[in-house]
């Protein structure tokens, strides 16, 4: 063997354990993480969590109940508003894509997904927070669904895609008008593929914290309309984690425990969804 | 005797490519009229205007006339939808809905239209299925799922949902190309038969299929009609040489 | 003929359903670029108060004092172009060392699990990088990372100082950690674009693995990888929640990694809900103002990236 092929062989030896290498050093901090949040939150997880509101500072004991119904109420409200503009912009796109008026939707839908969470959360602020003279959990669910619905716009499009042209056709064929045959049969088929998109635009807008900051501004207590203040889980374990208490720092990991878990939950319920697509 | 159909001068563009270029046929109430030509030239193009498919294709232009029962169809009055339910389509590959059982599959033109009612659906869905030869196969499992058929029988069963819909005009587009030759001699004895009821106008690029199953046949070429007769005349003495170049197979 | 009834085909009704039909979802999609719109519109308007008093002073200026109405937001530019950077910077070539491991490395069992893992892990929300971060890795860093480099660097300006914890450093390792699994992903897609037929021919002339990356793999899809790590440093750049809990939050321009910084959008998160003047709201919104142009900017050329390498595959229906 001569040299350059011995120094060939050397690079490809080392570039390899360079590769290698690098995948080991993107999994383990991320796996440090994971164990992290299993660990800590485990040991703080209690049925308190679930059913009581936090205690005061110095007093220990406490859960985020408040803020488990107010992320779920905002999630809820914000699919109301973010879930038909998506799915029925993105059977705009699939019907009459083709236009430059399409592409600049997409475009635009594009360029929303990057915006920073945060600047929605300031426009939602000044278009609702500031005329209604006060934070609200409605500002917090409109901020919510402008982060939603580029999401569901993309991926239900892609999904829409899939469904094959012949079934339009043959609905289209029986007489059955246009509309009919959008919902009935383009958007049916495409099912599945649509809750995936779904469950990860959701799974995405329940951890976000930055656009609640100035909308639903967070709440100790429970609040009874969606016109107040109210707490969510993102933002408590945001509270939580920079107060000086460990008590607080004990349901924040607690928080997140159950942030992950029901982010996972949502995500992997996503992929069986996507994957069990084929199967009609 | 009045044409059922009729078309008139009918030019197709596609952007600026002219596919098809003033073709003028008629097809008399109860006859199989064939349509056959090399594969671009048109036929399937004619065929998709006579229901208005072409309404969904943004690039797509049609002039001339199109007449059924002497109402031209692409006049501005005139509801595309409203056609499609006296004009069905067949289509080349079998397209059963796959969401749906054979039951749902066959009822479908009116279940997506909204219109429900039991009783009259299971007249509806048996009549159907009978009508295509279906029913014996499938009656003891009508809730199960079309995509379990065979080729031949999701074409068959896709025919029963155009004629469920009753319509008058009957248009398949190369309805046998993708089955084997018993499903495809099945079909065309279905054939015969529809035209007792319908009018049914068939696009095939297998000229022995058109010399059996048609009573007309039209020639096109490079989306010109070259010629158009009584089939046994177009397949024993065609009058233009190109057409009969095409029978025998010297060119296309 | 038949009992069958004959429909007259000049039922409007039909035609009715489906105007409105159309009517209502044009509208809805034409309101995707109308959120848009508005969204600049509002910042730009809610920004003019502060453009009009301080103009270019205001990306110079290092004063930010909402008692004396004075502010500069060079500091928090400072934060955040350097933060994100350096993140970038670290994370680019783990990422694509990672996604090639994915790719073409590991055995097809473990890759098949590590891409969905690196993909769930992007899904974790940044608050809860935050949370671990302000509350195990600031305290790590200030124990054991932070001592060694003051003590054996501590002659380059970069590792002068005490060591807090929470500083500069934590922000750019927590941002390194948060856009790795993005960066990863994307690159894995693009490199999976790139046809085996490259590959093929690279392998066909003799070449070792790591001659094929570089002749085929790379020259592929290098622009597609440039497009993952712009917007990779998009998200570096708009990250609130994480950074916020871990940078320290004083506006300061120091050279040094272990000494506390201060981002856009922290001082946003920090100040915005209880601003004291109309002037302190309209500076806050001009900062956010300039993270808006930069990230749509930094979003406009990553799409254009990475539309280039993936139009080929998600071509409209035919």
């Amino acid at each position: 063997m001569n040299s350059f092929d011995l120094r060939r062989r050397l690079t490809n030896t080392l570039m390899t354990t360079l590769m290698v290498g690098a995948a080991l050093a993107v999994i383990t901090p991320l796996g440090i993480i994971f164990v992290h949040i299993l660990k800590m939150g485990a040991g703080s997880l209690s049925w308190d969590f679930f059913t009581q509101i936090p205690k005061p500072t110095g007093e220990s004991g406490g859960g985020m109940a408040n803020g488990l119904a107010g992320s779920a109420l905002m999630i809820g409200l914000a699919s109301g508003f973010g879930l038909p503009v998506g799915i029925l912009g993105a059977v705009y796109l699939n019907e009459f894509g083709s236009t430059r008026f399409a592409t600049a939707i997409r475009f635009s839908a594009d360029v929303l997904a990057g915006i920073p969470s945060i600047i929605t959360g300031m426009v939602a602020y000044t278009l609702l927070v500031v005329p209604m003279k006060g934070f609200s959990a409605l500002a917090g669910a409109v901020a919510l669904a402008l982060i939603m619905i580029p999401i569901v716009l993309r991926t239900t499009e892609e999904q829409l895609k899939m469904v094959p042209g012949t079934l339009r056709e043959a609905s289209l064929a029986l007489g059955v008008p246009l509309w009919r045959t959008s919902l009935k049969v383009t958007l049916v088929s495409a099912r599945s593929g649509i809750i995936t998109g779904v469950l990860l635009s959701i799974a995405r807008i329940a951890g976000e914290t930055a656009p609640l900051l100035f909308t639903a501004l967070g709440n100790q207590f429970w609040s009874k309309k969606m016109t107040e203040p109210m707490a969510a889980i993102p933002l408590q374990i945001f509270n939580f984690a920079i107060s000086p208490y460990d008590d607080w720092h004990k349901l924040a990991w607690a928080g997140a425990l159950v942030l992950v878990v029901i982010m996972f939950t949502l995500n992997l319920t996503a992929r069986y969804f996507g994957s069990s697509r084929h199967q009609g | 005797m009045n044409p059922k159909l009729k078309l008139e001068q009918l030019n197709i563009h596609f952007g600026s490519s002219h596919a098809v270029k003033d073709v003028s046929l008629e097809f008399p109430a109860n006859t199989v009229t064939a349509i056959i030509g090399p594969s671009g030239c048109g036929k399937s193009t004619v065929l998709r205007s006579i229901n208005r498919m072409h309404d969904l294709t943004p690039s797509a232009r049609v002039t001339g006339r199109v007449l059924l029962d002497d109402a031209d169809i692409y006049d501005r009055k005139v509801d595309p939808v409203a056609v499609r339910r006296r004009i069905g389509m067949v289509f080349q590959k079998a397209n059963p809905f796959p969401a749906m059982s054979i039951y749902d599959n066959v009822i479908s033109g009116y279940k997506l239209n909204g219109r429900v009612n039991k009783s009259t659906m299971d007249e509806i869905v048996e009549s159907s299925l009978k009508r295509v030869a279906l029913w014996d196969e499938v009656k003891d499992r009508l809730k199960s799922s079309a995509m379990a058929l065979s080729g031949g029988q999701q074409q068959r069963l896709c025919i029963a949902r155009t004629v469920a819909v009753q319509p008058e005009v009957i248009l398949m587009d190369e309805p046998c190309s993708a089955l084997d030759p018993i499903a495809t001699l099945k079909i065309e004895e279905l054939i015969d038969e529809l035209k007792e009821q319908y009018t049914v106008v068939i696009v095939t690029h297998n000229m022995q299929q058109a010399a059996r199953v048609s009573d007309f046949t039209a020639f096109l070429y490079l989306g010109e009609l070259i010629e158009f007769d009584v089939t046994k005349k177009i397949f024993t003495n065609p009058a233009q040489t190109r057409t009969e170049d095409y029978i025998t197979g010297r060119f296309g | 003929m038949s009992d069958r009834v004959s429909v007259a085909m000049t039922d409007r009704r039909v035609i009715k359903g489906d105007t409105i039909f159309k009517g209502i979802i044009l509208a809805l999609a034409s309101s995707i670029i109308l959120i848009l719109l508005i969204m600049i519109f509002e910042m730009v308007k809610e920004s003019l108060p502060a453009i009009q008093k301080f103009g270019g002073r205001f990306l110079i200026g290092r004063e930010w004092d909402a008692v004396q109405g004075e502010f500069g937001a060079l500091d928090f530019l400072y934060g955040s172009v350097l933060s994100s950077l350096l993140a970038i910077l670290l994370a680019t070539p783990l990422s694509v060392g990672a996604a090639l491991f994915i790719t073409d490395i590991a055995p097809r069992k473990v890759g098949n699990f590590i891409a969905p893992v690196v993909e769930l892990l992007a899904a974790i929300p940044s608050v809860i990088y935050g949370l671990w971060g302000v509350l195990v890795m600031a305290p790590w860093l200030q124990q054991s990372i932070q001592p060694w480099l003051v003590e054996h660097l501590g002659f380059l300006p970069f590792f002068q100082g005490a060591p807090y914890g929470v500083s500069m450093m934590a922000a750019v390792f927590i941002l390194m950690i948060m856009i790795i699994p993005i960066i990863t992903s994307i690159t894995k897609e693009v490199l999976l674009a790139v046809p085996v037929s490259q590959k093929e021919a690279a392998y066909a002339l003799g070449a070792t693995r790591w001659e094929m990356v570089r002749l085929s793999l790379i020259p592929y899809a290098r622009s597609g990888v440039l497009g993952a790590v712009i917007l990779g440093l998009g998200r570096a750049i708009g990250e609130t929640m994480a950074v916020t809990m871990v940078i320290g939050n004083t506006p300061q321009i120091s050279l040094s990694l272990l000494a506390p910084g201060y981002t856009m959008p922290s001082v946003i998160a920090n100040e915005f809900a209880e601003t004291t003047s109309k002037l302190h709201a309209s500076a806050l919104m001009e900062v956010g103002l300039i993270l808006l142009v930069v990230t749509l900017i930094i979003n406009v050329m990553a799409r254009l990236l990475i539309w280039s390498v993936t139009r080929g595959d998600t071509g409209a229906r035919a």
